[in-house]
């Protein structure tokens, strides 16, 4: 997909493509892309935001303080009000003290699940990939029975394994999926580069099999593996999100985090509608933000649009 | 061709085996088990014991796996816990699985009928605003949460719209021959019956197609584009050919193949959207059922549900990838 980046940038690019780095030229493409950048920007608020979140929030996100104003009975919530700028939630805490430190633990699920799952595949595909033989066979056998099972349905059911579901459990579950995706794509990578000119020269050279893993296979098997890290960052968050409206999210909401305010509020949506609509809006801004990023930086790093 | 369709089968068996395996233990290793979901917390230990004998857990795990499977192959997989208690797993999924396969299946059709024009318009004008803001709408598709559109779609589009809100339920007095609500009207010839069953899946099939159109649309352009820079697209275009010629039989038919591929993929995203739009939209389905039985913990019509998934999807991929000869010749002779 050409995202913004023009056919005359590519022309452009092809006269400084000579002794210039993937990395580098990659980066000279990014930096001209609008659609990166409004990515880059997307990203770079929030993460910001989610940081400070805690000193910048009005109030505690736990404190019930305007539970007096919550009337089960006539289904009334505290409305907007001088200090409340939301109104409250269900139980009466400030809805938006509670958005604002929801971002970071939205993004401690996205980072969390992206980097357990990117261990996780970097360990096997790199074995698989390295090592072959029968290593290789149960490797990716075990990827297939992981991959036959539909992503999502697979999320579900780890999560359901846990009795006590907690933030963890979540991250865990939405991890796990993300393993055989990662370990494909490393094992692909590794078994293209075994014969390659950079291999052969090292092996040549006397250097142990060790060694040529990973400095030379691994650092040249990352541009697709951070291109997917940066499109699972997304995924992971509306994952996350679909674990809590099914009841498998975490129960303690007393440090917010968007996917959960979503999935919590689905019995008054229709009564309530801005308490869905909040964390769901953040959401879709920021697994848009991260999706932006990922088809950019997908673009820019196939050596295909170097030429 | 045989021999290839045999071997994946092979494979399926060997698939859903591990598969049944890795399920069962994890049933088995659950905190409580079985013994605490029937007779519940407060049961006295002599009766646990009794229960614990009588199921057959005391024995080794690979005992009980075999027998499970004895069981399995004759149609027993358990009584269902918490979705419909009492009722097997089995007959649970018979009843529900058409409702799933009708809403999948309109769901896809909306996402390839949408998709693929869409993906060939875009790649034509590409780099024009129609591209671009196809594009973006794509990629917005993908970044919302399936469950919420579907909340959207029911809470504000079918007040607007006149749509009825929720899913068919069973309890209807049509007569029913297949279990496909829209099938059964056209073959017993109440129509009115098919209209109505249409217009209770136009809502629900429209929130699960977003991500099976956005990915159909993406793939469908990038597959154009790069056959669009093909000599053979320019040799049919200096020979004269007329547009629509060019594009049915050079463009459309060359960038098929990864269009299909992302189709059958897209079984994955179906089943696992089912769950979460079934359940919004109270549609009686495999997905409501699965959606409940995680709620409630019911592990027998997880356990065959899950596999049943697994099986379908499986399948699905396999006749994909075995439409690729009709699609390619180039790989029949192989």
């Amino acid at each position: 997909m050409a995202l913004g980046v023009s056919k005359k940038e590519k022309i452009d690019g092809l006269a400084d493509t000579a002794g210039v780095s993937l990395a580098a030229s990659a980066w000279k493409r990014l930096k001209r892309s609008p659609v990166f950048l409004i990515g880059a920007t997307i990203i770079g608020i929030f993460v910001v935001l989610s940081v400070l979140a805690p000193w910048l929030a009005p109030h505690d996100p736990a404190d019930k303080m305007l539970i007096e104003q919550v009337v089960k009975a006539r289904n009334e919530i505290p409305p907007a009000q001088p200090g409340h700028l939301l109104g409250g939630d269900l139980q009466g805490r400030d809805f938006f003290s509670r958005l604002l430190v929801g971002s970071q633990q939205t993004l401690i699920v996205g980072v969390g699940a992206t980097l357990i799952g990117l261990t996780g595949g970097l360990i096997l595909g790199t074995l698989a990939g390295a090592i072959g033989g029968w290593v290789d066979s149960i490797v990716m056998r075990l990827v297939d029975v992981m991959l036959s099972l539909p992503s999502l349905l697979l999320a579900f059911s780890i999560a359901a394994m846990f009795a006590r579901p907690s933030q963890f459990t979540v991250i865990l579950a939405v991890a796990i999926v993300q393993i055989p995706v990662f370990a494909r794509l490393l094992r692909g990578s590794m078994l293209a580069q075994r014969h390659s000119d950079h291999v052969l020269a090292a092996t040549a050279l006397g250097v142990k099999k060790g060694a040529i893993v990973f400095r030379h296979m691994l650092p040249n098997s990352l541009s697709p593996v951070i291109v997917q890290s940066t499109l699972v960052l997304a995924t992971a968050i509306i994952e996350a999100a679909a674990l809590s409206f099914l009841g498998l999210g975490n129960p303690d909401d007393r440090i917010p985090e968007w996917g959960q305010m979503l999935g919590d509020v689905q019995n008054v949506f229709d009564t309530h509608p801005h308490l869905a609509a909040w964390p769901a809006v953040c959401i879709i801004i920021v697994a848009l933000g991260f999706t932006l990023m990922g088809e950019t930086l997908r673009e820019a790093l196939d050596p295909k649009n170097r030429r | 061709m045989l021999r290839y369709t045999i071997r994946r089968l092979v494979q399926l068996v060997g698939v859903v085996l591990v598969l049944s395996l890795l399920l069962f233990a994890w049933m088995r290793s659950l905190p409580g088990g079985p013994v605490s979901a029937l007779l519940g917390e407060r049961a006295t230990p002599e009766s646990r014991e009794a229960l614990t004998k009588q199921l057959g857990l005391d024995q080794p795990i690979f005992v009980q796996y075999f027998k499970f499977l004895g069981r399995a192959a004759s149609g027993d997989f358990g009584v269902s816990t918490g979705v419909q208690p009492g009722d097997s797993a089995l007959d649970i999924f018979l009843q529900r699985f058409p409702a799933t396969i009708e809403l999948s299946f309109f769901a896809i059709v909306i996402a390839i009928a949408v998709g693929v024009p869409l993906g060939y318009l875009a790649a034509k004008r590409r780099g024009g605003w129609f591209d671009n803001f196809s594009v973006i709408g794509s990629l917005i598709g993908v970044a919302v949460p399936v469950f919420f559109l579907a909340y959207v779609l029911k809470d504000v589009a079918s007040d607007a719209l006149g749509l009825p809100s929720f899913g068919r339920q069973g309890d209807i007095d049509a007569t029913r021959v297949t279990g496909f609500f829209t099938l059964d009207g056209l073959l017993t010839g109440e129509f009115d019956a098919t209209l109505d069953a249409l217009e209770h899946l136009i809502l629900p099939a429209i929130a699960l197609a977003t991500i099976p159109f956005a990915v159909i649309f993406r793939i469908t352009r990038a597959a154009v584009l790069d056959v669009l820079d093909e000599d053979f697209v320019r040799t049919a275009e200096s020979k004269g050919l007329t547009a629509p010629v060019i594009r049915r039989r050079h463009v459309l038919r060359n960038s098929m193949l990864p269009v299909v591929t992302t189709i059958g993929l897209q079984t994955g995203a179906l089943l696992s959207g089912a769950v979460l739009t079934e359940k919004v939209f109270v549609i009686p389905g495999v997905g409501q059922a699965l959606a409940i039985g995680f709620e409630r913990r019911d592990y027998p019509v997880l356990l065959l549900l899950i596999i049943m998934a697994t099986i379908v999807y499986v399948v699905v991929n396999l006749l994909v990838d075995l439409s690729y000869a009709l699609i390619d010749p180039r790989i029949r002779t192989r």
